[in-house]
C-alpha cells in the first residue's frame, strides 16, 4: 500500500517522498513508542527487563559470571558489537571454565520473540513449553530485553487482560 | 520510485522535520500510529487531502508492513 502511495505522490508533484516499507509492524517490532486512541494491549517489549547481562564473544565466562551475579538474572547474552543477540550463557555454562570464551562456552541462536507480539498469547506458549524466561530483540536482532514469564504472569492477573489480539 | 527506507532512516528524517504519512484506514489511524504521524488513506489521497503537507520538507509514507 505504502509504494502506491509514495508513487501517488510523486505524481501530484512531491519531490522528496520516501516510503517506510517495512511500516507500522516494523515500528511495533522495534518497541517504539506510538500515539493512538487504543488501549494498546500489553505486549512484551513493555514489561521486558532492560537490564539483562551482556558480553562480548570474546569475553571470558567469568566476567560473564560475575555480571550475572550482578544483575539479579540468571543468564548472561553474548551479543555482537552492534547488540544482536549470538547465544545464552545459561547457568550450566556460567559454571564452565573462568577462562573459556563467551562463543564456545554459549548456546546459540537463542528464542527470540518481537516487542510487539501479543503477550497472552506469547505467556500461553511460554506455559505450554515450560520456559521461564524469553529474549526480545528488534526486528534486526539486537536486544531489548528479557521478559520473565512471572513478570507477564503477574502483570495478566493485576490487569485481567484477556487474549485481546495485537496487530 | 520513492526511496524505500529503513526504520533507523525513518527516525532519523523525522528528526530533521519530515512529515509522516500514514496510509492505512482512518480506524487502524486512530488506534495506534507512529508518532506526529498524520492520516491520509490511500484511498483519498489526491490533490485536495495533501494540500496540508509542505512540499518543501521530505514526506514518508507507511502502511502495516508495505503490502
Amino acid at each position: 500500500m505504502s509504494p502506491r502511495a509514495a508513487c501517488r505522490l510523486e505524481t501530484l508533484g512531491f519531490t522528496a517522498v520516501y516510503d517506510y516499507t517495512a511500516g507500522k509492524a516494523d515500528w511495533l517490532a522495534a518497541g517504539l513508542p506510538t500515539e493512538g486512541t487504543a488501549l494498546t494491549p500489553p505486549r512484551p517489549g513493555a514489561l521486558a527487563r532492560t537490564a539483562v547481562p551482556t558480553c562480548a564473544p570474546d569475553g571470558t565466562v567469568a566476567t560473564a559470571r560475575q555480571r550475572v551475579a550482578a544483575s539479579g538474572e540468571d543468564r548472561c547474552v553474548v551479543t555482537s558489537g552492534g547488540g544482536v543477540v549470538l547465544g545464552v550463557l545459561d547457568q550450566s555454562a556460567l559454571a564452565g571454565n573462568d577462562d573459556a570464551r563467551a562463543v564456545d562456552a554459549m548456546r546459540p541462536g537463542p528464542a527470540t520473540v518481537r516487542a510487539h507480539e501479543d503477550l497472552h498469547e506469547l505467556v500461553g506458549r511460554m506455559h505450554a513449553r515450560k520456559v521461564t524466561a524469553i529474549l526480545v530483540t528488534d526486528p534486526e536482532g539486537r536486544l531489548l530485553g528479557l521478559l520473565h514469564r512471572a513478570d507477564a504472569d503477574a502483570f495478566l492477573a493485576r490487569t485481567h487482560h484477556g487474549g485481546r489480539q495485537a496487530r | 520510485m520513492a526511496t524505500s527506507l529503513h526504520r533507523d532512516d525513518v527516525r532519523h528524517l523525522m528528526e530533521q522535520g519530515a512529515q509522516l504519512v500514514e496510509v492505512l484506514p482512518a480506524a487502524e489511524y486512530d488506534d495506534e500510529h507512529l508518532p506526529g504521524a498524520i492520516n491520509i488513506p490511500l484511498k483519498t489521497l489526491g490533490p485536495k487531502t495533501v494540500t496540508g503537507l509542505d512540499r518543501s520538507n521530505p514526506v514518508i509514507v507507511y502502511c502495516w508492513d508495505g503490502l
